[in-house]
This record gives C-alpha cells, sequence and structure tokens, in this order.
C-alpha cells in the first residue's frame, strides 16, 4: 500500500484505497464500488470484436449452442482484415458466411474487405472510449488502452459466451506502472521505446497485468504513438496496457467523433506491484532479433545484417504517421536491388491520405509493393511470406520461429524509420544515418 | 469425489517436454488456421517437435517452460492439444490468453515452477489437477504447482464454457 493510501484510510476511519485504472475499469463493468487486483470478478462488456479468422466459427457456435442469442447487437463489431483479399476460394467462402451472419443477426458496426484493420478501424471510427471493457477474439486487442479502456483478447468459446450474456468472468490484475522521463531523440519513436521494455522486463514480464503508462514523457506521445505501446503490451504478456485519458486523448476523441472525454485513470493513492522509472533521453533506435520479441538491442548491436525483405504496416505501425516517417527517409531514395519493400496501410483512411498527401507516390517511387489494407504479411497468412533462409526486418509485433512463411527464416522488428533505412542499405541500417526529408 | 471426477483429477501419462515461449505459431501455425481440426491436429509443434503430432497417444502430458502459448488468440492452440488427446499441459507459466483459453475448452492447465527441470522427454508424469501435484513417476521427484482457482476448474470440470453456458441457459 502507498503512504498516501494509508493516510487516507487512517484520515477516514474506512478502507479508501484508491484504484489502479485497471481496477476503475472493472469495478465500473463488475458494477461494485471498487474491486481489488487477484478478485474474480463477472463485467459487462461494453464492445465485442470479431475478425474474419474466427467471427463464422463463433456465429456457427452461437447458433448452434444458444440459437443466435446476442446481448446486444450495437455493441458488436465485425472486421474482415486477416484474409485481405481473399488470397483462396476457402477464404472467400469463409467471408460470404461471415457477410451471412452479420446480415442474418443484424449488426450494423460491420467493416468488410478493403476497409482496414480492426485496431485501426475501431479507435478510426470513434467506437472506443476511455474506461470502457472491450474483448476480441485477437491479441492486439490491448491497443485501445491507448484511449483508456482496457481491451484485451480472448478466445472463440469465451466470445460465445460473452456475445451471449453480454458478460465474461476475469480476475482483476495486479499492475506494473512504467514512469516515463525525457525526451526521445530524433530518429527514436516510442516503437523503440516499447521494444526497449519488452527487451528490459521480457516477454513474460507482465504476464497476466496490466501496464500502465505514465510520467511526464507520456504527455507529449500523441495517439498514434500510444496506439503502437499499448498494441505491443500483450508481447510482455499483459491483459492491458493503459493510458490515462488526458488532453491528448480528448483532442483525438473531438477529431474523430466531435465528442470530447473527461479525464480517466489510476487514483494518485492506487497500489501496484511495481513502478518503474524509464528515461528515454539516451535511447537508441531499437530493434528485436529473432525469435523472440525481447531479445532485443539496439540498432547499432545489429547493423549491417542484410535482408530479403522489409515490411511496413501492421496494427502496430502501419498508421499515416508510420508511412509518413518512412517516406521521409525513403524521399528521393531507392530500396538495395534484391530486397522487396513491402507496404500494408493499415486502412483505407490511410491509403487515402498517403494517396493525397504523396507519401504513397515517395514510397512507391522508392520501390515499394503497396498492398491493401490488412494484416496478412504480419501473421503468416500471405502477401509477402518469406521462403527458408530469408531475413526480413518489419514494423510488427512478433517474430517468432514460423511467424511469417518458412520455419527457418528469420524476422527482425524496428521502427517504420529503421525498416525504411534498412530497405535502402539492403541489410539493417540506423536511420540517424539516413538524411531525412520533410514530406 | 465421484469416480469420474476422479478420473479427471488424476491423470499419469508419458511426458512430451518442450523449452520456454512455445507460441501459438507453432502450437496452431497461421497457414491451416481456418481448416478443421483433424487437419490443424497434424501441425501442432511441427516446426519444434515433429515426433510429437504424429506419435502423441491420448492420455500424454505435454511438460513446458515459462511462457507457453505465446502470441495470438488463437484457441486453436489449446483445441488442437486437447483433439490429440493431451490430457494436461504442466508449465513454469501459461501466456495469459492461452491459458484462458485452455480453461475455456476443457484443457487442464498447472502452473508449476521447477518443472522444466524435473523432467526429461519421455519420462512419466502423474498429475493430480486439484491439488496441482506433480510427480516423475521415474525419478521420484514430486512438486507442488498452483493449483487452478476454483472459477477456473468449474469450468473445466463442465467440459469447458460452452458447456457451462448451456446449463446456464437450460
Amino acid at each position: 500500500m502507498s503512504v498516501a493510501a494509508v493516510a487516507s484510510e487512517l484520515d477516514d476511519g474506512i478502507n479508501a484505497m484508491g484504484m489502479t485504472h485497471a481496477e476503475r475499469i472493472f469495478a465500473q463493468a463488475a458494477g461494485g464500488e471498487s474491486v481489488s487486483a487477484g478478485e474474480f470478478v463477472v463485467a459487462d462488456i461494453d464492445l465485442a470484436m470479431l475478425h474474419d479468422i474466427f467471427a463464422a466459427q463463433v456465429f456457427d457456435m452461437l447458433q448452434e449452442v444458444e440459437g443466435d442469442k446476442i446481448f446486444d447487437r450495437a455493441k458488436v463489431a465485425v472486421v474482415i482484415d486477416h484474409l485481405v483479399p481473399a488470397p483462396s476460394a476457402e477464404a472467400a467462402a469463409l467471408h460470404k458466411r461471415i457477410r451471412e451472419h452479420v446480415a442474418r443477426l443484424g449488426i450494423e458496426t460491420f467493416y468488410d474487405a478493403g476497409a482496414g484493420i480492426c485496431h485501426q478501424l475501431l479507435p478510426e471510427g470513434g467506437h472506443v472510449r476511455p474506461g470502457m471493457l472491450i474483448v476480441g477474439t485477437d491479441s492486439h486487442t490491448t491497443t485501445y488502452g491507448a484511449l483508456g479502456a482496457g481491451g484485451t483478447g480472448i478466445g472463440t468459446s469465451d466470445m460465445v459466451y460473452a456475445l451471449s450474456t453480454g458478460r465474461l468472468w476475469f480476475r482483476v490484475p495486479e499492475t506494473i506502472r512504467f514512469e516515463m522521463f525525457g525526451d526521445l531523440q530524433p530518429g527514436v519513436t516510442w516503437k523503440d521505446v516499447i521494444l526497449h521494455l519488452a527487451g528490459r522486463y521480457g516477454t513474460d514480464g507482465a504476464q497476466y497485468k496490466a501496464m500502465e503508462f505514465g510520467g511526464p514523457a507520456v504527455k507529449h506521445a500523441d495517439m498514434p504513438s500510444r496506439l503502437t505501446v499499448a498494441n505491443m503490451a500483450v508481447e510482455m504478456g499483459a491483459k492491458f496496457g493503459l493510458f490515462a485519458a488526458d488532453e491528448v486523448t480528448d483532442e483525438y476523441l473531438i477529431a474523430q467523433t466531435g465528442e470530447g472525454t473527461d479525464r480517466y485513470g489510476p487514483d494518485p493513492d492506487a497500489t501496484y506491484e511495481a513502478v518503474h522509472e524509464i528515461t528515454l533521453t539516451d535511447l537508441d533506435p531499437q530493434v528485436a532479433r529473432p525469435h523472440e520479441v525481447d531479445n532485443v538491442g539496439s540498432v547499432t548491436e545489429v547493423e549491417g545484417i542484410t535482408i530479403d525483405q522489409a515490411f511496413i504496416g501492421s496494427c502496430t505501425n502501419g498508421r499515416i504517421e508510420d508511412l509518413r516517417a518512412a517516406a521521409a527517409v525513403l524521399d528521393g531514395k531507392h530500396i538495395a536491388s534484391g530486397v522487396r519493400l513491402i507496404v500494408a496501410p493499415a486502412s483505407q483512411s490511410v491509403i487515402k491520405e498517403a494517396t493525397d498527401s504523396g507519401v504513397l507516390a515517395t514510397l512507391v517511387d522508392a520501390g515499394a509493393t503497396v498492398l491493401a489494407p490488412g494484416c496478412g504479411p504480419c501473421f503468416g497468412g500471405h502477401g509477402g511470406l518469406l521462403a527458408q533462409g530469408e531475413r526480413c526486418i518489419g514494423t510488427h509485433n512478433r517474430n517468432f520461429t514460423g511467424r511469417m512463411g518458412h520455419a527457418a527464416a528469420e524476422i527482425y522488428l524496428g521502427s517504420p524509420a529503421t525498416v525504411a533505412a534498412s530497405a535502402i542499405a539492403g541489410s539493417i541500417a540506423d536511420p540517424r544515418t539516413v538524411e531525412v526529408a520533410h514530406v | 469425489m465421484s469416480e469420474t471426477a476422479l478420473e479427471h483429477d488424476h491423470m499419469t501419462g508419458r511426458v512430451w517436454k518442450f523449452d520456454s515461449d512455445i507460441s501459438t505459431d507453432v502450437l496452431s501455425p497461421g497457414q491451416y488456421a481456418v481448416d478443421p481440426v483433424e487437419v490443424r491436429k497434424l501441425h501442432v509443434l511441427e516446426s519444434v517437435n515433429p515426433e510429437f503430432a504424429p506419435n502423441v497417444q491420448p492420455g500424454d502430458i505435454v511438460v513446458a517452460g515459462s511462457n507457453f502459448g505465446c502470441g495470438s488468440s488463437r484457441e486453436t492452440a489449446a483445441e488442437n492439444l486437447r483433439a490429440l488427446g493431451v490430457a494436461c499441459v504442466v508449465a513454469e507459466s501459461f501466456a495469459r490468453i492461452f491459458m484462458r483459453n485452455a480453461v475455456a475448452v476443457g484443457l487442464p492447465v498447472i502452473v508449476c515452477k521447477g518443472v522444466h527441470d524435473s523432467f526429461s522427454d519421455g519420462d512419466t508424469a502423474k498429475v493430480v489437477l486439484s491439488e496441482g501435484s506433480v510427480t516423475n513417476i521415474d525419478t521420484g521427484t514430486s512438486l507442488v504447482g498452483d493449483s487452478l482457482p476454483a472459477e477456473m476448474r468449474d469450468i473445466l470440470a463442465a467440459g469447458g464454457i460452452l458447456n457451462v453456458l448451456q446449463s446456464q441457459s437450460e
């Protein structure tokens, strides 16, 4: 218990311990005054998200077990994003089944193939607000923590239960808080920060826990950066990766929906399992080496390792800001011969903005192959897989064995600037050594 | 405890041993993501141990290092193991979503520190779920892990969360 919490308890003579951000979300969702880490709660779901890998199966199961009963059609979102455009007749048939289910069940929030990646579309479309409890059939549902929402991944059976009852059991997680100080140097991004945290604390470092990102440095992190960080909280095992809702959140929500937000976050006297202070000032661009996301070092340690493919995209780093950062590095240059550069913008809005601003032309002029918005290469489905012995550096979130094609391929992870610099060099390169244009 | 409950609580089987960070990508490779379980189960762990899927027998036990099941939310990672007849997975730690999915599909799991070093591939393990205990029959080493909370054991006992849902709606 913190000193402040003890003092407040003495003053009031009652148990007035403050709550973490995660405890606040679960207290609200479970209809109680307060909950504490370790408690099991049955919580109301504010939004349930399904994507094309699992949606048809979930709706089949729901039909079979519960006769199509859905707790609230307005609180369900379906996105076709993984097998886009359909790479096989089987995938096309799967999508057809999903469309039939969606029409039959009367689900309104439906993003068909080509609209974009779920974790880009839901924030972009204003479906995510601070304090919501959101479950998705995707591990990167933690992304919504960027807006102060409790987003977490679940499997298909749990999703059937959630869709039918509108509720789900949870163990309220302990929270690890990361207090961040200092300014990032030019060429260093919040992708480098989350890779650094994964390297420092490990893929098991926040297992079953909530992560809270706070401190003075976070005030300067824009929403795209926060989405990247919260997205990868799951790579450290976290249930949630949370940013408190502040001015940045308010401005983002006003821009996306016209309706801003109050502050939403932890109490000052909340109890944490651990608080880590992180100084960002001296951080180099970071790279995760094969085959674990916590196998992280400075880009200077891996410079010169040759690559066959560079990939810019995914729910981690496929936003317009990421494409712009890559274009700034690639402007007026060309990728190395023998290297393939694959760019998958995260949504149709991102493509539109990249087209209108000239960012897309810069990337294409530099030799990029542009894919439809979707998850294809990142999850090893299609559209840029690797052969035996090939090596790729990408802006995505996982570098596991077999993730992107052949089991004997290697995946490195870095920021959009690092990946762009590497595509030009034909080998892993430090983006700080490349002259950057203003695009 | 009834005889059936005891059968589910006590299990003895051949150990298949794996190291840390066994991901959902190797438990359920993306290329077969939407294939039926009969196809998916043939590719379980093939990039780590190609002998596993063709030779694992119903009742066998998987022993692993930390962060077992890390990666995506695909329930097929747990479902594939259950479809192969794996009786229980005992690991130093599990990735959160895998553990949740294992309970949801009725695959018993135990978190047990020290289990990775206490077993060799091919040893025989005895597991008592309600106690969280794991014994190496070949070496006599006995360990006590974390037994699952009652809330999760209830779902396992029902055979998974869909059975819970069905019994609630009846």
